[in-house]
């Protein structure tokens, strides 16, 4: 029987978040807050000659101006970033000094008078300058950086990281191959561009406690690193999160919470506040990774692919950051959800000038589908194939094996055929895929498939303690940072059905303190509900044998006789024989005053299971768990006079494995599609010839306002995970990753020319179809 | 989330004792805005792109909040927000290509002199008065005076340091005349230009005016001519047009040089279809 | 004097506050009077995290001066209690992170009253000044279209 499982139970943050009264970080606010403000640099590379702070430390209320110092350096798998510019300056927006003062006006006055001198040195725009052998090094002490075992930076070059794919035999692929084309894609950088701008607010107690509260997607992990950077005790270091105002992978970076750290220490440790203006937020902290891709693909006539040959140009930026990791999971997932014997892959991590990429939802699989599913429709093309058919006819498959070699099963792969099928019948696409509506208007089609796993830490694990109230009711403690998502909610219902009980009865903290919530590795990577969610049924487990135990002592059985549901302990046989839950979750009460247990406290950890890093030169191993895989599509009324378009209805079809929520599942991918189609459609940094931004700015970067966006049409299959809660895969970027390519694919289709570079303005169309000689 | 200018602020509620003191704070050495709306100057004065140390609010003074059509002329003042001019009704052509700057909400901050006279060149609500028979009311301390709206405006009104627009007005016959306007952005519905255009239909020949083109807002009898020859051919107006300004066509953030170009080509033959058949 | 005295009126509480002349009603609304609810975005009038309502109107408090709002009757997201455009917003699921939540509902509370009979056109006119990164804009259509139904009922 199913209480909770897939109803759209209201969400537990709801009455809150409607009325202003749920706390972000930069909600948290006291008299005694110090204001921090930075002074970044102008420049996207030159030195740092000199630093003049006289006239800034005149101005009355500046209790501390801080400069870079060489160490400590910090980043994710390669230690390569100062946390203030030291010596030189590798992006726009780059740190370069912090002022403290009482007045947040105060400081900014302060921060307009330092002066820095710099000398411009030559600027790396572009992945594909940085590689050329005369290239400009960004880090010249590449090799001297501390690192993790599993990444392979190239010293005396831009390269932070190279991770290859080598599955059988290239050479042979093309001899098998009628067919082979060559394609090269350019995605240029973005910005998560989260309603609410990066924030922190730190204070040091005398006692060595540092306190911060953060709006992170990762507060364990700002523990393990600043107590590393900076030689503090990890349990001194508490990381508080309340509610996040968007994260999308964004608020994964550590980044301003170690300024305000070295801010909060300069000032003998009183409290400070660090609040990004939204042009810091899109220049300063890091934005999403670009990307410039050269797919080689071979196919027998038949439609049958044969080989794949990819390089994957990423653009870290300035830092490597979660790069090394993205060009990981990109190449994990090189060819898309398709059987392909003979892969060759590079997937590379270089150094630029520009912002530093960090995790943006899809982590680099809306990347690489935007190159590989353009790459498709374009041999579908050639072959003459339907694109949907050509692509039904090579999905991977249970039995196959992943680009990494990871042998597939029904719960590892889920039931991607069925999903195109749905997704056909959706789409209407009997009726093909263009269509003229009046004069200069057509409709066309688009579509991606897509697949999704996670690339984090083989060691990651989540946990989650259940602490019962007087009346029976449950509190759960986990460390998922509510984002947005809605997964505090989802855990709530799980723990419903798991106890059969009323989830009205079931509270969820919904902060996170890093020194009272039980850790979860962090909310990334559409591991909440597996990891978290596998935790809780764990901990429930635990719960309930406490609550049998006490009850079987009163009931006068053996505890496995005992069910629990409705908030009753009963006789499994015998349900009139039965205990109500409250009487027992604070230890039972005899008559005569004996008491036997206490208040009942349920546990629960889970970790992910045999993970591996992936190998250096034939990239074997398994970087996640399972698959998330899906169909999308769009459909697009285009002019074909002036360019402009409509994206009239957007499909996904996502094999979810098990709906637990449907609202919140709907809405995360319709999120996510919104997401996509904006990044792929008008969404960019705008780069200068210094490489400097143009748009640092709202109302000049592209955003979907309400109207631009299109109907949504999502439908589930449910092919269960098994090792998930209830089955459940992870859907938190499946909305987003097939968009790209999907709405690429149909404006090419528009106007019969082959679109090879995102975002798709207007813009970049007429100038593709201009370079096509049409006009 | 803060300026960091310290500024003086004025509330006066007549015409005088603004301008009396917009005066004073100058010979005092002071740097005085003269403020209505708001939106540009905080927005630039929080990314230190203006400079200034006194606020003088207009939108206590009663002739700037006017808002009437008598028999020959209405008038519109100058701190009357977009959506109170919208409201009015009373000049279409202004409605309509007001009704497309920024969004809804920042239209019932920004105001219509605050648009004219901005830093930010696109000053889209001067189009319907550049290309009717319209006027501006200015005030300074030697009191308040009428022009043609298009014997002072070039690129921008021609104040000096000390005038303040009071009101615009513009004849109640021309507001009649058949009119088109509409604005192309780089994508999407909300924004700035790449190119919004406004233009009517008078005694047969059409008047259109630009903003977005070029680094200013501009009408041009010049371009009219060769809009308004009906013997050429949409790519021989776009070169018309092209050859006969004055500045270069704009290349920035929100399109190139040659995009402008054929988003231009398009929109004079859409201006042109859409007054065929409209009587004057 | 860069700095001054103040009294506002919000949510029909009387304040007395210190306020720099340059001070945007939306800092002082959250740092000195505490009403945190309305959220900073872009400091720009771009993203409309920030409204307020201000004598029946909206308004980005991010683009007016706490001093010009004096004599004027503020109303924040604290001031709407179980609305029903806050009860839409719960029953439509019209919200992920909840950051930009209080500028739409301000917005769309005052599109309800306003244009209670608004069409596609006037509902577009008036949600384009926000922007939402989470939802699809599906649900807050949903959320708002509902409400204009459930208000036009409650008012008959």
């Amino acid at each position: 029987m199913t209480w909770n499982i897939g109803k759209s139970i209201k969400r537990k943050d709801a009455i809150e978040k409607v009325h202003g009264t749920a706390k972000y970080t930069a909600d948290y606010i006291s008299p005694n807050m110090l204001h921090v403000k930075l002074v970044t640099s102008p420049h996207a590379h030159a030195r740092i000659i000199k630093i003049d702070i006289s006239e800034a430390e005149q101005v009355e209320g500046i209790q501390a101006i801080l400069l870079g110092e060489p160490f400590p350096l910090t980043g994710d798998e390669i230690q390569d970033r100062p946390i203030l510019a030291f010596g030189k300056v590798r992006y726009q927006g780059e740190p370069v000094a912090v002022v403290v003062a009482k007045e947040n006006y105060q400081a900014k006055q302060a921060a307009n008078l330092i002066k820095v001198t710099y000398e411009p040195l030559e600027v790396i725009h572009s992945p594909e300058e940085a590689i050329q052998s005369h290239a400009k090094l960004i880090h010249e002490k590449l090799a001297n950086y501390k690192k993790s075992d599993n990444v392979y930076p190239e010293p005396d070059s831009n390269i932070a990281n190279r991770v290859k794919i080598r599955k059988g035999d290239i050479k042979q692929g093309w001899t098998e191959s009628d067919i082979i084309i060559e394609e090269e894609f350019t995605i240029p950088p973005s910005d998560h561009l989260s309603i609410e701008t990066r924030t922190v607010t730190l204070e040091i107690k005398r006692s060595g406690e540092v306190h911060m509260t953060s709006s992170t997607q990762a507060p364990y992990r700002i523990k393990e690193k600043m107590s590393e950077y900076f030689n503090l005790e990890i349990g001194n270091i508490i990381v508080t999160a309340p509610f996040i105002g968007g994260g999308f992978g964004g608020k994964v970076a550590i980044h301003l919470e170690l300024i305000a750290y070295l801010a909060s220490k300069a000032v003998g440790g009183k409290p400070v506040k660090l609040h990004y203006t939204r042009e810091e937020d899109m220049m300063t902290a890091p934005g999403r990774i670009g990307l410039k891709a050269k797919v080689k693909l071979g196919a027998r006539k038949d439609g049958t692919l044969t080989a794949a040959k990819i390089l994957y140009l990423f653009d870290s930026g300035a830092y490597a950051d979660k790069s090394t990791l993205l060009v990981k999971a990109a190449a994990a997932t090189c060819t898309g959800p398709y059987k392909i014997d003979h892969i060759s892959c590079d997937s590379l991590a270089i150094y630029t000038n520009r912002p530093y990429a960090t995790a943006y939802r899809g982590f680099s699989h809306s990347e690489i589908l935007f190159a590989f599913e353009r790459t498709m429709d374009i041999l579908a093309a050639k072959l003459k194939i339907d694109p949907l058919s050509f692509r039904e006819k090579n999905i991977i498959l249970p039995g196959h094996t992943t680009p990494t070699q990871v042998p597939l099963n029904n719960s590892s792969i889920g039931n991607l055929p069925a999903c195109i099928k749905k997704l056909k019948e959706q789409m209407n696409w009997h009726e093909g895929t263009f269509k003229k509506i009046e004069n200069d208007i057509i409709r066309v089609k688009g579509i991606s498939c897509s697949w999704k796993t996670s690339t984090i830490g083989p060691d990651a694990s989540s946990g989650v303690s259940l602490l019962f109230n007087p009346d029976g009711s449950i509190n759960i403690l986990s460390g998922i940072v509510e984002i947005g998502m809605g997964a505090k909610t989802t855990l709530a219902q799980l723990l419903a059905e798991k106890m059969q009980m009323d989830v009205n009865k079931i509270y969820i903290q919904m902060e996170v303190n890093t020194q009272s919530t039980p850790e979860h590795y962090k909310t990334a990577a559409s591991r909440g509900t597996l990891m978290a969610g596998r935790a809780l049924l764990k901990a429930a487990d635990d719960a309930m044998n406490q609550l049998k135990t006490i009850a079987a002592q009163v009931l006068i059985c053996s505890p496995d006789d005992l069910e629990i549901a409705n908030e009753k302990i009963y006789l499994r046989d015998e349900p009139e024989t039965a205990i109500p839950v409250k009487e027992v979750c604070y230890g039972y009460k005899y008559p005569n005053g004996y008491t036997i247990g206490g208040q009942v406290i349920g546990r629960g950890t889970y970790s992910l299971r045999q993970l591996t890093n992936l190998d250096k030169e034939t990239g074997i191993g398994k970087t996640g768990p399972e698959y998330t895989v899906g169909a999308q599509g769009v459909e697009i009324e285009f002019n074909i006079k002036d360019f402009t378009y409509k994206i009239i209805n957007a499909y996904s079809v996502i094999d979810a494995g098990k709906i637990l929520n449907m609202k919140t599942a709907l809405g995360q991918i319709t999120g996510g599609m919104a997401m996509g189609l904006n990044y792929a459609s008008g969404e960019t940094l705008l780069f200068d010839d210094d490489g400097l931004i143009q748009n640092p700015r709202i109302r000049t970067y592209g955003s979907f306002r309400y109207g631009n966006h299109p109907n949504y049409i999502v439908d589930f299959l449910e092919t269960p995970h098994i090792d998930g809660p209830f089955g459940a895969r992870g859907i938190g970027e499946s909305g987003l990753i097939g968009m790209p390519a999907a709405l690429a694919n149909g404006l090419s289709l528009a106007i019969n020319v082959n679109l090879h570079q995102l975002p798709l303005t207007p813009e970049q169309i007429w100038k593709a179809v201009k370079n096509d000689d049409r006009l | 989330m803060m300026i960091a200018y310290d500024v003086d602020y004025y509330n006066p509620t007549t015409i005088e004792e603004a301008t009396q003191l917009f005066h004073r704070l100058v010979e005092e050495g002071k740097k005085p805005v003269y403020y209505a709306g708001g939106t540009e100057i905080i927005t630039l004065a929080r990314s230190e792109r203006l400079d200034l140390d006194a606020i003088i609010n207009i939108k206590s003074i009663h002739e700037c909040l006017l808002a009437y059509s008598d028999e020959n002329e209405i008038t519109l003042g100058a701190a009357l927000s977009l959506t109170q001019v919208i409201k009015t009704n009373f000049f279409p052509l202004l409605n309509q290509t007001i009704a497309q700057i920024a969004d809804q909400t920042s239209r019932n901050q920004i105001t219509l002199g605050g648009n004219i006279c901005g830093d930010i060149f696109y000053r889209e609500a001067a189009l319907p008065f550049l290309i009717t028979e319209s006027k501006a009311v200015i005030a300074n301390r030697t009191g308040i005076k009428e022009y043609p709206f298009k014997s002072i405006f070039n690129q921008k009104l021609q104040l000096s340091n000390e005038d303040l627009l009071v009101q615009l007005k513009v004849k109640k016959n021309e507001v009649n005349f058949p009119f088109y306007t509409v604005k192309k952005r780089k994508q999407w519905d909300v924004g700035y230009p790449l190119i919004t255009v406004a233009a009517v239909k008078k005694k047969e020949q059409l008047k259109v005016a630009f903003s977005g083109l070029c680094n200013f807002p501009f009408h041009d009898v010049n371009i009219d001519k060769r809009i308004n020859d009906p013997s050429l051919t949409a790519k021989e107006r776009l070169d018309g047009v092209l050859n006969a300004l004055s500045s270069p066509v704009l290349s920035d953030v929100h399109g190139s040089m040659d995009y402008r170009h054929f988003v231009l080509k398009n929109l004079l033959q859409e201006v042109v279809d859409a007054f065929k058949g409209a009587k004057t | 004097m860069t700095s001054r005295i103040v009294t506002l009126s919000i949510n029909n509480d009387q304040y007395h506050v210190h306020v720099r002349n340059i001070d945007t009603l939306l800092f002082t609304i959250r740092e000195k009077i505490g009403l945190t609810g309305t959220k900073p975005g872009c400091l720009n009038g771009d993203c409309g995290a920030c409204t307020v309502n201000i004598n029946g109107e909206a308004i980005k408090s991010c683009l007016m001066l706490t001093v010009e709002a004096e004599n004027k009757c503020i109303t924040t997201i604290e001031g709407l209690q179980d609305t029903t455009i806050q009860k839409a917003f719960i029953e439509k699921f019209a919200f992920q992170c909840g950051y930009c939540t209080p500028g739409f509902i301000m917005n769309g509370n005052d599109l309800i009253h306003n244009e209670p009979n608004a069409s596609d056109s006037m509902i577009k006119s008036y949600l384009e000044s926000n922007i939402c990164r989470c939802t699809g804009y599906q649900e807050i259509e949903e959320a708002v279209k509902e409400a204009l139904t459930n208000n036009n009922y409650d008012n008959r």
